[in-house]
């Protein structure tokens, strides 16, 4: 049963090719599409329940599928590689991109496009699966590549606008920053190294590197750098905001759950290496703290709906970045899992909010949809409690809880980094009630013309369940992945059990509500007084500009580039070569002015040239 | 520098007489008849060229009525 | 002997800078003569009296004499004195001279260097001339003689009368007659803009 691992990414692709090449109706398409993702999940399941009933040898197993490249000592194969976390990884990626391409089928309907989305999501899919199972770097960073494009693709998918595609060029180039540093640390690797093969590079890596030693700290920085464009973490983090510009859909399965998780994949299982290298792990922790503090800060100022979703994603991404950089691996993917549920079906809901009011994205131009979309009510509201962390009942919680708790305890955690944690909890429910109090209670503010239809909400329904359901299994998960990413407590100065951190985690989820409550419900002109006050609109100005990062790369990175491309307009090069022609062409015309068919001229000419000529001969 | 086509070719005359000088002289100088002969030779240039060179004249005066070098010049450019 | 060599030169040259600076034509042509003659004292006086009779004879006697005959028939009068002088302007005998400037400068440079020791005297005789001809340069005279034949046909066909064209004929009879050109095809082009392509 093993042995149709390759079937998994196999199939969307294959899928993706008849979609790009041939003609379908619309209906044929939907089948061929979602059928596709749904057979890939269905793989998954069985190849699950295979790995699971009887686990194999050093809970891993490779499929090797043919040899890629062999020159030189390189010698990358096309192979498959399952354990415990691509499983884990595997199943909840094909699951959410099933439910999202069935969510589409009737989102997308009325686009001309049609076919031509779900052959980009498709070949999206294929791309992740790839990343995710892949048995060396290389074939990895062509998942990592794949799934590049298809942001690009799917993001500026209404190319008609500009706007739309500018905002897929961003995404493209400022991730492309991040995978010439990933491409950079993997030339390292194979150069110290000499194999791009995952297990046999951690097997090497930590044979021949100590700990702290500079090769190992430079490679895993530069995995960062990838990870950290790929994630849309600091300082590579401007690009999602504006990807919101694609359709809800995409939004939902790259942008939420899948592909900006990629990072955390890729250090996750590279996390020997990070093992060896302190100082990295410990940016990685705060590269993710420093994130989640400044989208949480961002997202309270947001108006758009989706954008605030945006913030969040890349502050729950800053979560799993923090755990990862603490040592607390198994958290980190537990919390990828539950905010795949989660967030998806955030951004699901926010697309029927923002279709019923007809393309409405503006949260303070909605209102009281309480009563009349009570369905996306209900599940915005199970998901945004389990985003913000309604302890007990939310998978959120469970997950967020034990990051929070290992920013203390874990090997890399500290006080600090445990206090930003739940300043991050508070920001997260402050945003979140902010948005479902402003959208589904107060005054109707827009009306609704368009109902959502079965196929858009039977995704929401189980997405919600899930995202109730999903933190009861953190301990077989736990000691599921431990094979894989092994999970130690440190010891600390001041012992606090895990009961106090989930119980202060709790405490400050309320106080967040009750303050939205007050800002948002309540008393919402204080809050508008707040916001235009000097201060407050300066400040509000500044989170809503992400922290000024926008302004500041185009300063410092843009507007140089730009002004070097114009003033090479006339390229020096092409003006050298041009300026040979240019010269030929002006001795041709003051040659051109001696041909005068004078005779007298001519008989000028040739008595200089002869007196020229003997005194040449004589003196030289 | 004389635009008169005949003046022109005076001026070859006198070119072509100096030159003849100065080979008789070398010729002279080392008792050889070389330097004679070699006037001869320019002698009969001479002469050809100015035959052939007076009648393209009177072809070119006949069709201009004018014999200026510097109004022929159709071959320019 | 050296003092006539002196004398003629001096001649010659005075003659010939007289040629080139008159504005009647005639006037230049008899300057000529006298300059040709005066290089035949010259080479008498250099001992050549072989080439000093053929200068006379051939070249002031035969050419100039064509020169004359040409400048007759060509009838320049007056008026062509007057264009003359118009275009004999101060100016342009500025690079002439400097140009010479420079050749006699080579000249005396090479005649200084070459501290030639005089002439080595000696008169080269008619006789040892006609045996150099026709032995070693027995060649040069063919194709002399054949350079003559091609000049003598020429000037000959060069010569001769032009006769009406059948297209000037129809030209003066139709349109092109009345065009600025006066139906001849090589007048035709002759008023075009000087940066016509």
């Amino acid at each position: 049963m093993l042995g149709l691992l390759w079937l998994i990414p196999a199939i969307p692709f294959a899928s993706a090719l008849a979609l790009a090449v041939l003609r379908f109706s619309r209906k044929q398409v939907a089948w061929i599409a979602v059928g596709a993702t749904a057979a890939s999940t269905l793989v998954s399941v069985l190849v699950t329940i295979a790995f699971l009933s009887a686990p194999p040898v050093a809970h891993s197993y490779t499929q090797v599928l043919w040899t890629w490249i062999d020159v030189g000592g390189l010698r990358p194969e096309i192979a498959l590689y399952l354990d415990p976390l691509s499983l884990i990884m595997t199943l909840v990626v094909a699951f959410v991109s099933f439910l999202i391409h069935l969510y589409s089928t009737e989102f997308m309907i009325d686009d001309d496009g049609y076919s031509r989305f779900f052959a980009y999501m498709n070949l999206f899919v294929a791309s992740m699966l790839t990343l995710l199972l892949a048995n060396n770097l290389l074939l990895l960073y062509l998942g990592w590549e794949g799934v590049g494009l298809c942001s690009y693709l799917l993001i500026g998918f209404w190319y008609r606008d500009p706007a739309n595609g500018a905002a897929g060029r961003k995404a493209f180039v400022v991730t492309r920053i991040g995978d010439t540093a990933m491409v950079i640390g993997l030339f390292l690797l194979f150069r110290d190294l000499g194999t791009l093969q995952i297990q046999e590079l951690m097997q090497r890596a930590s044979q021949s590197w100590h700990t702290g030693s500079p090769a190992a700290v430079a490679a895993a920085l530069l995995l960062l750098g990838g990870a950290v464009g790929k994630s849309a973490q600091l300082p590579l983090q401007t690009w999602l905001p504006d990807a919101m510009a694609g359709p809800t859909p995409v939004s939902a399965l790259i942008h939420a759950a899948t592909m900006v998780t990629a990072g955390v994949y890729l250090i996750a299982r590279m996390h020997v290496l990070y093992s060896l290298a302190p100082a990295a792990q410990f940016t990685v922790a705060l590269v993710g703290a420093a994130t989640l503090l400044i989208a949480g800060f961002s997202a309270l100022t947001q108006w758009d709906l989706k954008r605030v979703l945006a913030y969040s994603t890349m502050s729950q991404i800053g979560y799993m970045f923090l755990a990862l950089g603490v040592g607390a691996w198994p958290a980190a993917i537990f919390h990828f899992m539950t905010h795949a549920f989660f967030k998806a079906l955030l951004f699901l809901t926010a697309g029927i909010v923002i279709e019923a009011l007809h393309d409405e994205h503006n949260i303070f131009h909605m209102g009281g949809l309480r009563s009349r979309l009570p369905v996306a009510f209900w599940t915005f509201l199970i998901a945004g409690c389990s985003l913000a962390g309604l302890p007990l009942i939310t998978a959120g919680a469970f997950s967020k809880d034990w990051i929070i708790w290992g920013a203390w305890s874990g090997p890399g955690g500290s006080p600090g980094l445990w206090i930003v944690a739940l300043l991050g909890v508070l920001l997260t429910s402050l945003y979140t009630f902010r948005m479902i109090f402003l959208v589904f209670f107060g005054e109707a503010r827009s009306e609704v013309t368009k109902r959502p239809g079965k196929a858009m909400l039977i995704p929401c329904f189980v997405l919600a369940f899930l995202s109730i359901v999903g933190g009861y299994v953190k301990t077989p998960f736990a000691r599921f992945l431990e094979t894989v990413l092994p999970w130690t407590e440190g010891t600390h100065a001041v012992p606090i059990t895990e009961l106090f951190s989930e119980v202060a985690a709790a405490l400050v989820f309320l106080t967040g509500v009750y303050f939205a409550y007050i800002f948002f419900l309540r008393r919402r002109a204080f809050t508008a007084a707040l916001a235009s006050s000097v201060a407050g609109s300066a400040l509000h100005q500044f989170w809503f500009s992400d922290w000024g990062m926008d302004w500041l790369y185009d300063r410092v990175f843009v507007k140089p580039l730009v002004w070097f491309a114009r003033i090479d307009k006339g390229d020096f090069m092409d003006g050298f070569y041009t300026g040979v022609a240019r010269m030929n062409e002006l001795a041709w015309r003051i040659l051109s002015r001696t041909e005068t068919g004078r005779l007298r001229w001519y008989a000028a000419g040739i008595a200089a040239g002869s007196v020229v000529f003997i005194a040449v001969v004589l003196f030289l | 520098m004389r635009r008169n086509l005949i003046f022109i070719l005076m001026s070859i005359e006198i070119m072509l007489n100096g030159t003849g000088v100065a080979f008789v002289a070398a010729g002279s100088r080392w008792g050889q008849p070389d330097g004679q002969i070699m006037f001869l030779f320019i002698l009969a240039t001479a002469a050809a060229e100015v035959s052939v060179g007076l009648a393209l004249v009177l072809r070119f005066y006949r069709l201009r009525h004018n014999l200026d070098a510097d109004a022929a010049s159709e071959m320019r450019g | 002997m050296e003092a006539a060599f002196y004398i003629a030169a001096i001649v010659a040259i005075v003659s010939t800078a007289l040629t080139i600076t008159r504005l009647n034509a005639v006037h230049a042509l008899l300057y000529l003569i006298v300059s040709l003659l005066a290089v035949a004292v010259v080479f008498y006086a250099m001992g050549a009296p072989l080439v000093a009779a053929l200068e006379v004879i051939i070249y002031a006697g035969a050419i100039m004499v064509l020169f004359v005959f040409v400048v007759m028939m060509l009838n320049l009068g007056k008026r062509a004195a007057i264009t003359e002088g118009q275009w004999m302007q101060e100016n342009i005998w500025v690079g002439p001279v400097l140009l010479s400037a420079v050749l006699i400068a080579e000249v005396v440079y090479l005649i200084l260097r070459a501290r030639l020791t005089g002439s080595a005297g000696g008169v080269v005789d008619p006789k040892q001339v006609g045996l150099a001809l026709y032995g070693p340069y027995l060649i040069g005279v063919e194709l002399s003689s054949m350079l003559l034949l091609g000049a003598l046909v020429g000037a000959c066909h060069l010569g001769r009368p032009v006769l009406e064209k059948a297209e000037d004929r129809y030209d003066r009879n139709s349109d092109g007659a009345r065009a600025p050109s006066g139906g001849n095809l090589i007048r035709a082009g002759a008023g075009r803009p000087p940066d016509a392509p």
